[in-house]
């Protein structure tokens, strides 16, 4: 095969397999890693757009403990006069971390862009399994028709918190959604689990055996880099969980009483297994994460990433020490205290990985030629409230801190800031920068930039003040405060952040039309808009079955921006040392 | 657009403190405490607060600067470097230093707090149920655990300025035992018995809490710990006492054998599992 110099933007579209193939092959039951991550991608996008309701449903009822829901509520609870109701309460909270956890966050990374960005980054025409990685998306299905059945079911949908603690979600009677409802959770709990691992094991054989010539693993970009880790937690942790969560279903179902203390089984038990997965799983939610906002800020500084290899040293502490702190999730569960000790101090250490990343980023920046693009801003953001969420993450692994905040909105506080602040703006910066190569069509800058401001406002709005309420002791999960009157003197804050949420999730709605309107009306992309060196921007914009038309080579690492070897300020990837690169003349 | 962007981002540091001091002067702060130990457990929260703060205001005031300074309107070429691994390791110790001090500088507390039960008897059985806290007294022979115990629900009393030794229940799903003025969080366990100990400073009532998602009723599950002097706190005993033999309740009380009865047998959870 010859190394042909990347072809002029605008070069007709090289279909060569699937012309051939009828509709729904191509688009619905399609073995292309683009097409499955498009699917990954929107599916997840209408479980974000659900799990938002349901926050705003939660908020609502924190605000104005119940009072009639205006519009949805007669709709909705007609029976309870259009109120929320203590056992709906319940049944909300645990459904909307479900669907953001299970079928929002995780599958959106690893799902949608790990299944586009993969092959792509790594010069590959697909995956190394295509039709294993159509079941990796179709398992999804299974998933969410459990999901969404356990809506409709006696008692409604699983009640016990995302967390699932027995005995309460294994005793039939313990709560109303711990009926029928949790035995559908559980089960689809059980097929996302499959899902990933299929598609763990997908991505781990693709990025180890079908690189392009020339891509070392040191010449992998950061987003590989944090996929690649994020399939080995996948493939180590998820059997775990999805023993565990069978472990649960026989409990229910047979009656085994792994999880009961009076069957001669253990209820720390199930913490100690769900950690066990959930914990990585929290790295699951961030590593992949963590990669595209690297590559997006080194793109978008014009500056090689300051310590690439320091980087990749961070993600593999990170995610090795993310096996041994899942007790710190129990450190007040009656877990034995010395333990606590032991896992508090693995904790602590996982903060020096994570600062490590932070003063990368910010040492990308400090030096460099910043473009403000809404793509930029979000992975900026990603920055910014990463700190905030690395740094109350302290507060928590110190045991005898933790006494106090354990269990109450300071808790809800760190993870919103890692998983909103952190994970969701990485969403929202990829799909700003990888939409030309996903769709060869540009997103509206200007709505870009409205959307990013709202968002970024009303989120610290609404989730830095849990820090507060947190401080005050504020227990979480509980749908109205009002039988204590030490937290009476929160309902003004409550208010507050209820308003601040109500206001993020409509700017969302700017979002959804940004990103269908330029579907249809967004100016043309070439195939290299960004002027980005990674190898997915040297394919045509969409790429077709096949990705590339002619053999992707590296010939260096993905972040060698304002090089002195080269005139313009990006050398890309593949480009042959001592030419120039061939799309620059657009600029 | 360098400029704004810049203050957008450098909102964050600024509103950041700002909030947590109009919090502190707006008395939205750690609920009052009345605990021996307490006072140990909020300086520890506030030394993480300034070390934390520290380095929240210098990262997020150089991503604001950086913004600033290198908006790619104004600025020529960027600098090109690939990093340094000086800075990196420099950076890494002091960090590591500061984690390292943390963790040792509470260890202490935590024993306390948890590891070094105190030599008594337990003061109480306090055992959560859906949605309830019932509290076990000694009886008059001073012994928990025998059929002359004492049994309210809802409220807990406590004598001041004495240790006291809560051996903590529960007889259906986890609870979680949370008294925020006396800061002290143990979850209750079926199948297990946790001692919790703690000394209150001051009379008063204040909440008891459950912080664990016990169920629907989870919110509704509040008790109320009632702190006082030990004559109010032995009249309390004597005058429950009297309820409890007024109704000729007597006979019935559970013993500590049959308590744990109450706790459905494998036989009825299958059974109840089956019959649905
Ligand atoms: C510096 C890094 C971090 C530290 C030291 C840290 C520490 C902790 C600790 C100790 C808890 C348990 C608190 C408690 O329940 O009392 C916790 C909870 C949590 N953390 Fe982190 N964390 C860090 C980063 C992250 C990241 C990156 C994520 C996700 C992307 C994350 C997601 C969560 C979530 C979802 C919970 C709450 C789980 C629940 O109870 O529902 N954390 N964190
Ligand atoms: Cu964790
Ligand atoms: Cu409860």
């Amino acid at each position: 095969m010859t190394v042909a110099a990347s072809p002029s933007p605008g070069a007709p579209l090289v279909d060569a397999n699937s012309h051939h193939r009828g509709f729904l092959r191509r688009y619905i039951f399609s073995t292309d890693h683009k097409v499955i991550g498009l699917q990954f991608y929107f599916s997840t996008l209408i479980w974000f757009f659900v799990g938002g309701a349901l926050a705003l449903a939660v908020r609502w009822q924190l605000a104005w403990p119940w009072s009639e829901m205006p519009i949805v509520g007669r709709m909705l609870f007609a029976a309870e006069g259009g109120q929320i109701s203590p056992e709906f309460y319940t049944m909300l909270v645990t459904m909307h971390a479900t669907i953001m956890i299970f079928f929002v966050i995780i599958p959106i990374l690893a799902g949608a862009f790990g299944n586009f960005l993969i092959p792509l980054m790594i010069g590959a025409e697909d995956m190394a399994f295509p039709t294993l990685n159509m079941f990796s998306y179709w398992f999804m299905w299974p998933a969410f028709a459990c999901m969404t059945a356990s809506f409709f079911v006696a008692g409604g949908a699983a009640s016990a918190g995302w967390t699932s603690y027995p005995p309460l979600s294994v005793l039939h009677d313990a709560a109303p959604g711990s009926g029928p409802g949790q035995t559908l959770w559980l089960l689809g709990v059980v097929f996302i689990g499959i899902a990933s691992m299929l598609g763990s094991l997908n991505y781990l054989t693709t990025i180890i055996q079908m690189r392009a010539p020339g891509m070392t693993m040191l010449r992998l970009p950061m987003t590989i880099w944090g996929l690649f880790i994020t399939a080995i937690l996948q493939a180590f942790a998820l059997p775990v969980l999805t023993a565990a969560s069978v472990m649960q279903l026989t409990d229910r179902l047979l009656g085994t009483g792994f999880y009961l203390s009076e069957a001669g089984g253990q209820p720390l038990l199930w913490q100690h297994l769900f950690w066990f997965y959930s914990h990585p799983a929290v790295y699951i939610m961030i590593l992949p994460a963590m990669g595209m906002v690297s590559d997006i800020i080194s793109c978008y500084a014009r500056k090689p990433l300051f310590g690439y290899r320091p980087m990749v040293a961070a993600i593999i502490a990170i995610a090795g020490l993310g096996f041994i702190v899942w007790g710190h999730h129990m450190f007040m569960s009656g877990m034995n205290p010395a333990m606590g000790t032991t896992f508090m101090a693995a904790t602590i250490l996982i903060a020096l990985p994570s600062a490590v990343k932070v003063f990368n980023w910010l040492g990308t920046l400090w030096g460099g030629r910043i473009e403000f693009t809404s793509a930029m801003l979000n992975a900026l953001a990603f920055v910014s409230m990463f700190i905030i969420g690395g740094l109350s993450g302290i507060f928590m692994a110190a045991t005898t801190v933790d006494i106090v905040i354990h269990d109450t909105y300071f808790i809800v506080g760190h993870l919103h800031y890692v998983l909103f602040g952190g994970s969701t703006f990485a969403v929202f910066a990829g799909t700003y920068h990888w939409f030309p190569k996903m769709f060869g069509r540009q997103m509206n800058e200007f709505w870009g930039k409205v959307h990013f401001l709202l968002t970024f406002l009303f989120f610290n709005g609404t989730f830095f003040t849990m820090h507060i309420i947190g401080m005050g002791g504020y227990p979480r999960r509980v749908a109205a405060a009002t039988a204590y009157a030490e937290f009476a003197r929160f309902e003004p804050l409550n208010v507050f952040m209820t308003i601040c949420a109500l206001g993020m999730g409509f700017t969302q709605l700017i979002f959804a039309a940004n990103l269908f309107g330029s579907l249809i009306w967004g100016r043309r992309a070439d195939r290299n808009p960004w002027r980005a060196n990674t190898l997915e921007w040297t394919a045509p914009s969409p790429p077709p079955h096949g990705n590339f038309d002619f053999q992707p080579v590296a010939y260096r690492g993905p972040y060698e921006y304002s090089s002195p070897e080269v005139t313009a300020d990006f050398y890309p990837q593949n480009q042959p040392p001592d030419a120039e690169p061939a799309t620059a003349a657009a600029h | 657009m360098g400029k704004f962007w810049s203050l957008v981002f450098l909102s964050v540091p600024v509103l950041g403190v700002a909030v947590f001091v109009a919090a502190a002067s707006w008395g939205y702060w750690f609920p009052q405490n009345v605990s021996a130990h307490g006072g140990q457990i909020d300086h520890l929260f506030m030394v993480i607060l300034w070390l934390t703060g520290a380095v929240f205001l210098a990262t997020e005031i150089v991503l604001a600067v950086s913004l600033w300074r290198f908006d790619g309107a104004k600025s020529p070429r960027a600098r090109f470097s690939r990093g340094n691994m000086r800075i990196e390791l420099g950076l890494a110790a002091v960090v590591g230093l500061l984690l390292v001090f943390i963790t040792v500088y509470q260890l202490e507390d935590w024993a306390e707090a948890k590891i070094r039960q105190p030599d008594l008897p337990p003061t109480v059985e306090v055992n959560g149920r859906q949605f309830e806290w019932v509290m076990r007294y000694p009886g008059p022979n001073g012994e928990l655990g025998d059929a002359d115990d004492l049994f309210s629900p809802g409220d807990l009393h406590v004598p001041v300025d004495e240790d006291i030794l809560v051996s903590l229940v529960s007889e259906d799903v986890l609870h979680s035992f949370y008294l925020p003025n006396l800061r002290i969080k143990q979850d209750a366990v079926p199948g297990m018995r946790i001692p919790v100990w703690f000394r209150a400073t001051e009379t008063g009532v204040f909440d008891l809490v459950c912080a664990e998602l016990c169920g629907w009723g989870h919110y509704k599950m509040a008790g109320r710990l009632i702190v006082e002097s030990r004559a109010d706190y032995e009249a309390f005993l004597t005058r429950l006492e009297a309820e409890q033999n007024e109704d000729g309740f007597e006979e019935q009380q559970p013993t500590a054998a049959n308590t744990s009865q109450r706790h459905p047998s494998v036989a009825e959870v299958v059974y109840r599992r089956a019959a649905r």
